[in-house]
């Protein structure tokens, strides 16, 4: 997965809003670009790329009369504009067609496949965070030390390592040779009819129905993607949190500060941090969203039944319809959230203010 | 003024000269300069002895290699542990050597690199350009596709192109350029604009050359010491992103020795074999390590700016 880096963040976040009203329809209007941008992509990769979609899914060896009904049914006899108009208005109706491998409506399935992919996400990012942040607060207050070694290793072999290898080695060592996680899959077969979630996400609603051994059961699911995925966002955020707080330590009111006789600890958590928190919390947003990338790869190792896993299946069975309507999706949440996350920096920084 | 002593040429004084007679030294004494703040730094040299040693297998892979690495003897040779008489890394199911299939795997490892950055790098590199130099609408449109691209994660934009023009790895390299570009526009675009209204290109422009000579000789060149950074720090994402196409069988399709690939055959061992899936995880992890290290170093040797992030 690739992410920002330094640069592009505290670039991107330079940008100032002129005034409140100018600033929303600027905001309102970039969304409205993107999002059709990435139908236009979606449409581009469905309709065109392929030599005929109708072939495509009746077959080469179909008789031309079928080929011409499925092509009308398609649409696909009409100018591309006009089928590009049509596909507009499916999608901004939530219609991306019927997936063929499970006759539901797509974005029905996607619904349903969706939270999975959330909680694991979140999951990892929860993990990333809390670790990754105190470990680059580390590194960058002993600058040079071991320590800062250590995490900058630790970082690179991130960047460096197939996350589907990662998984499948941990699932050696883990399930099989230490059996301190349970297999692959999100929850237990036994508890698989006996539990009902009603939000999907599958962990909130068991701690809120008190049903605390399927809490434990789910959390044995979860612990290893989570993990695996957690270590791949400690990676970016560690990397960045070393950045911004070099770049806290050395102003002057850090200076300022320890002339005033504040006690170190007190310096680099409440006055170094909290200045570079503001950028922080895009990093983590952006890491986020990051992860709903590596979830592709993550869940098909580990069975994990959620957007990523859906949209290999489809893959495999030339389901088009439905690896289209998932990478859209994926594709949305991803610009949602860079855009919330730079709406959040305009609000949190008192700079931006005017 | 009295006549100054001219310098032995190729000497270090020569090299460190900050008043270069000739543009030939004027350049090695840059590449001089480049190279001593990269080979101060450990982990770069690694890096880079990484890369070469990985450029050195591929080109005499069949020689290096002690079996056929799409050929194996399969009454013989099955799954055999690492550490066998004859195969130092051990055998897959189809009893080849895993170590010859590794080894040849560079090849198509440094295919996709290559390809990659020859095909997305100049694309980048012309979109940033001429926006950054044009200004204006030309640059809105342009930045507003780049925006779009840059919105999808590159693995699923990359997956859902794969899956409509079919797995194979000439699409896979394919696919992977069209979602790499759209950082190099970016960063070409930042460069252009820092220098846009610059003096020297004033003076170009007073001399009559047209915006396409401005661009080509005088834009182009400035911008490549950070694209060259960006696209080797990419690289390690590129080779991830191809081992994930090829694990998901969509990139190299059997018998090549696809590193991806070759982990996706040692799954269904993973449990008893598990040097299967192992080995080729551990190449793919060693290379993209040194793209990582190597990249780091020549950013930091390059552009003094970010150093030390």
């Amino acid at each position: 997965m690739t992410l920002p880096d330094v640069t592009t963040v505290t670039r991107r976040n330079r940008r100032r809003a002129p005034s409140i009203v100018k600033g929303t329809l600027r905001f309102l209007i970039t969304a409205a670009t993107t999002f059709l941008g990435l139908l236009a992509v979606t449409f581009f990769i469905g309709r065109v790329v392929p030599i005929d979609p109708a072939l495509a899914i009746v077959g080469d060896r179909a008789p031309a009369h079928v080929v011409e009904r499925v092509r009308e049914e398609l649409g696909l006899n009409l100018p591309l504009y006009h089928q590009f108009w049509i596909y507009i208005k499916q999608a901004l109706t939530g219609d991306f067609g019927t997936s063929v491998l499970t006759t539901n409506p797509v974005m029905t399935d996607i619904a349903r496949v969706f939270p999975a992919t959330i909680e694991l996400a979140t999951i990892g990012t929860l993990i990333g965070a809390v670790i990754g942040v105190p470990l680059g607060v580390l590194a960058a207050v002993k600058r040079g030390s071991i320590a800062d070694q250590i995490v900058r290793i630790i970082g690179l072999i991130g960047y460096s390592v197939p996350i589907f290898w990662l998984g499948l080695l941990s699932l050696v060592v883990f399930y099989a040779k230490l059996r301190w996680v349970a297999y692959p899959g999100r929850i237990d077969i036994a508890y698989e009819y006996t539990f009902t979630s009603v939000t999907g996400f599958f962990l909130v609603d068991a701690i809120w129905q008190g049903e605390w051994e399927v809490v434990w059961d789910l959390f044995r699911h979860i612990i290893l993607p989570g993990c695996l995925l957690g270590y791949f966002s400690l990676a970016y955020i560690s990397r960045m949190t070393r950045s911004f707080m070099l770049t806290e330590l050395s102003q002057e009111y850090v200076v300022a500060a320890r002339a005033k006789g504040l006690s170190e600890t007190r310096i680099i958590w409440f006055h170094a941090l909290r200045n570079a928190a503001v950028p922080l919390i895009t990093v983590i947003a952006l890491s986020y969203a990051g992860l709903l990338e590596g979830s592709v790869l993550t869940e098909t190792i580990f069975s994990w039944p959620g957007l990523g896993l859906y949209i290999t299946n489809s893959l495999q069975n030339a389901d088009m319809n439905a690896v289209l309507g998932g990478t859209l999706v994926i594709g949305m949440v991803f610009v949602a959230i860079n855009l919330f996350s730079d709406l959040l920096y305009r609000t949190l920084d008192p700079r931006t203010r005017r | 003024m009295s006549e100054v002593e001219p310098l032995k040429p190729y000497s270090r004084a020569w090299l460190l000269s900050d008043r270069p007679t000739s543009r030939h030294q004027a350049r090695i004494g840059r590449a001089y300069v480049v190279w001593r703040q990269f080979s101060e730094n450990r982990l770069a040299l690694l890096g880079l002895f990484i890369i070469l040693g990985l450029i050195f297998i591929a080109i005499f892979a069949n020689v290096l290699a002690p079996h056929n690495p799409v050929q194996g003897d399969l009454r013989n040779s099955r799954l055999l542990p690492p550490g066998s008489a004859g195969f130092l890394l051990g055998t897959d199911d189809q009893g080849r050597d895993i170590l010859s299939r590794l080894l040849y795997g560079s090849r198509l490892t440094l295919f996709v690199v290559v390809l990659v950055a020859v095909i997305a790098a100049p694309v980048g590199l012309i979109v940033g350009t001429v926006s950054g130099y044009a200004g204006g609408w030309v640059d809105a449109i342009l930045m507003r596709i780049t925006d779009i691209f840059l919105a999808f994660p590159k693995l699923v934009l990359a997956l859902a192109l794969v899956a409509a023009l079919g797995p194979g790895i000439e699409n896979a390299v394919l696919a992977i350029a069209v979602t790499s570009w759209p950082p190099y526009a970016r960063i070409a675009r930042a460069e252009t604009m820092t220098f846009r209204n610059s003096e020297f290109i004033s003076a170009v422009k007073l001399m009559g050359a047209s915006p396409f000579r401005i661009v080509l000789r005088h834009v182009m060149p400035l911008c490549m010491s950070s694209l060259i950074v960006r696209v080797t720090l990419d690289m390690a994402g590129i080779i991830l992103t191809a081992a994930g196409l090829g694990f998901l069988g969509l990139g190299a399709q059997p018998p090549l020795p696809e590193w991806g690939a070759m982990i996706a055959s040692g799954r269904r061992f993973i449990l008893d074999q598990w040097w299967v899936a192992a080995m080729p995880g551990i190449a793919i992890l060693i290379v993209s390590l040194g793209f990582n290290l190597l990249g780091d170093g020549l950013r930091d040797a390059l552009d003094p700016k970010e150093a030390g992030q």
